[in-house]
């Protein structure tokens, strides 16, 4: 998902937890919030920050490939529409910085790890948008992956993720519908348009399946995380929702799932699919991706470029107030 | 061949309409003057939002705060709502029916009527800042004047489209003011940008023929009308940001009339690239 | 690293006329540019005609580990609530 491979510590059993832990993880258990300056482990809070950390890197780095084509745009009021959601999506970033700032770490710290390599982002981002159908299928399959990750994140037990999940799942509704709605006009358009759109889906339709992650179920960091609240799912619970929810609407737009394996499972309800090629996962993880480079350079670049813009605006704050206060001081 | 428009020359409004009446057009009856005026205006009012608009949109996802990246693209979604306002308009006063997308996607450079600053490359940010607070202050002048248009319709989208523009102004002098008078290198850098679009401001306010013929039927102001208002807000502001206003008045001019730096072919390759490869789609 | 620029809560009041309620924080300079940030951030779908900021060091907030003194004693005071008393449907609406 957005948060891919967030590392945590391991799970405790409760006899061997402090009586502190303990209640903690009690209140958790009861359905009651964490606030940022109640106690909690410290395993908890650097969980939290690295997973909203890599949510709200994923938003912004994931600027970019849609950002790609807002000048393209076919026509005004397309480009309107991927301007408002591109710049959504900086919202978003912006809702989860301020929520990872409640637990000690400042947004400029955030981003100096984004930019140094120490944090990831969703691999996702790091493939090309190279038509416009990429732009309905990044919000039909992107955004549609991410929704199932975020809906269910609304109820995570720290406070302020779940205060910005449900503000940022309330504005995301748009955008999955505004990304079918393209692909619905690629698919009933003429020839070109369709072959477009079943280039996009064919091209995005495993990286979207490795959104979601490697299998978990055995993974110690995930039952961890998920007694804490702060995953609420197993990514192989999330993978198959998610194709059981999009098969048929590929259908609906006539285009065909690049799957061959693909077939509906009637004992379990729900498709069977072929797994992504995991070490391509990994590959990308690893910075090998196609746009990894471009990706992070843009984002370092806009935030080199624009050091002494910001450093303007405080030193202009700065004699603002000095000339506001009086000058008893002396 | 004629040599190509020199864009220095003061006739060359003269050049550019004998080269777009010997070029194109011809074979469509010419309607009555006064629509035809009206047209071109409307032509100016809608490109000069489109491409601000779409050079604005260039900065989504790469601006120096998150906060100054999203502020950006609302003033880049305002003006494109204003380009459907005015690109509607111009299509329906012409008569042919031309939406809003064939006049923003299926014309040349030539026939793109914007002022030259708005096609300016963004450059640094501030370099974006100063185009913006040059052209916010005229556009807030222009839009107040257009709220008094005899056509009602004019008026309409001028009364909307002022609300958002008095934002932007308050932004972008705000943001010049504080840059202006914020470190060594802030302050050098909004001067740099001053200095490189300052003579792109004087054509907002030369008035040709079209301008005035508008002008008289009580439409549109005359252009000339706008710059002591202006003027006096530029002033202000860069007075306030601590900035010089450099001397020269020359003008660079030509952009009214079709006649354009090489950035606009570049910006239109670019947003008309779909519309043109696959015409007459859907999308 | 150069000083980064100071968080800001902020406090909308919807078109409904009801109290400013907190809606997010941002970063900003200083409390001019926080408001005109949280236009920016906090309003793009309608949702306001009122902005406060307040930087957020700036808030005194009760202490967690206050929380059941401060909070369970309004538990027992029933009789503030208005379904505590029975009043005979003949008297009507009250």
């Amino acid at each position: 998902m957005y948060a891919q491979l967030v590392s945590t510590e391991g799970m405790k059993k409760p006899e061997d937890m402090t009586p502190e832990e303990r209640a903690f993880q009690e209140r958790i258990d009861r359905g009651e919030k964490i606030e940022p300056k109640e106690w909690m482990p410290e395993g908890y809070r650097k969980t939290l920050i690295r997973q909203i950390g890599q949510h709200a890197h994923s938003e912004i780095v994931g600027q970019l490939p849609e950002g790609n084509w807002i000048t393209r745009a076919p026509t005004l009021e397309r480009k309107a529409i991927l301007l408002a959601k591109v710049q959504d999506e900086a919202g978003h970033g912006l809702y989860l910085y301020c929520a990872a700032e409640t637990l000690g770490v400042s947004r400029d710290e955030l981003m100096e790890r984004l930019h140094s390599g120490k944090m990831k982002y969703s691999s996702i981002f790091n493939y090309p948008t190279l038509t416009w159908a990429d732009m309905g299928a990044v919000g039909w399959l992107v955004d549609g992956a991410a929704i199932m990750n975020q809906v269910p994140l609304q109820r995570t037990s720290f406070g302020p993720y779940s205060r910005a999940m449900i503000r940022i799942c309330k504005e995301e509704s748009f955008h999955q519908r505004q990304g079918y709605a393209v692909m619905m006009k690629m698919a009933a358009g003429t020839p070109a348009q369709k072959a477009m759109a079943q280039d996009a889906l064919n091209r995005l339709w495993y990286p979207s399946l490795m959104m979601f992650g490697p299998s978990d179920k055995d993974s110690v960091h995930s039952a961890q995380s998920m007694a804490w609240k702060i995953k609420m799912n197993t990514n192989d619970e999330l993978r198959q929702k998610f194709v059981d929810q999009t098969v048929p609407q590929a259908r609906y737009l006539g285009l065909t799932v690049p799957d061959p394996e693909l077939k509906w499972n009637e004992e379990k309800g729900g498709y069977d699919f072929s797994e992504p090629d995991w070490s391509e996962f990994f590959d990308v993880i690893a910075g090998n991706g196609p746009c990894n480079k471009d990706r992070l350079g843009a984002r370092v670049k806009a935030w080199d470029d624009g050091a002494w813009f910001r450093e303007g605006l405080v030193a202009h704050a700065e004699k603002a107030a000095a000339r506001r206060a009086p000058i008893a001081a002396e | 061949m004629p040599s190509l428009p020199d864009m220095t020359t003061p006739d060359v409004a003269e050049l550019a309409r004998s080269a777009a009446a010997h070029t194109h057009h011809t074979e469509i009856p010419k309607p009555d003057a006064g629509q035809e005026a009206f047209f071109e205006v409307l032509l100016r009012l809608g490109d000069a939002t489109l491409i601000l608009g779409h050079r604005v949109s260039e900065w989504c996802g790469h601006s120096p705060a998150l906060e100054e990246d999203i502020a950006l693209a609302n003033v880049s979604l305002d003006l494109i709502g204003q380009t459907q306002m005015w690109l509607g308009l111009a299509g329906e006063v012409e008569g042919k029916g031309r939406s809003a997308d064939d006049l923003a996607y299926l014309r040349d450079a030539w026939d793109f009527r914007n002022l030259l600053i708005v096609e300016r490359p963004n450059g640094d940010f501030g370099h974006t800042l100063m185009r913006q607070f040059l052209f916010d202050a005229f556009h807030f002048e222009l839009l107040k004047a257009l709220q008094g248009s005899s056509d009602p319709r004019v008026a309409e989208i001028a009364a909307k489209a002022s609300k958002e523009v008095a934002y932007h102004l308050e932004r972008s002098s705000d943001l010049v003011i504080r840059l202006g008078d914020g470190t060594d290198e802030s302050r050098r850098r909004m001067q740099d940008a001053l200095d490189a679009l300052w003579a792109y401001t004087g054509e907002m306010f030369v008035a040709d023929d079209k301008d005035r013929e508008v002008a008289a039927a009580g439409i549109a102001p005359n252009p000339e009308s706008l710059r002591a208002a202006w003027e006096a807000t530029v002033r202000d502001v860069l007075g306030e940001a601590t900035l010089t206003i450099p001397e020269s008045t020359f003008s660079h001019k030509g952009g009214k009339n079709g006649v354009h730096t090489e950035h606009l072919g570049f910006i239109l390759a670019e947003m008309q690239f779909l519309q043109r490869a696959y015409p007459g789609c859907n999308w | 690293m150069s000083k980064e620029w100071p968080l800001w809560e902020v406090f909308i009041r919807g078109q409904h006329g009801l109290n400013h309620r907190h809606v997010g924080s941002l970063h900003a300079p200083d409390a001019e540019m926080a408001i005109n940030n949280a236009r920016d951030v906090y309003t793009r779908r309608n949702e306001g005609v009122s902005i406060w900021v307040v930087k957020s060091g700036e808030i005194a907030a009760s202490s967690p580990s206050d929380k059941g003194p401060l909070f369970e004693p309004a538990n027992s005071k029933v009789y503030r609530h208005p379904t505590f008393y029975d009043i005979p449907e003949e008297v009507g609406h009250m």
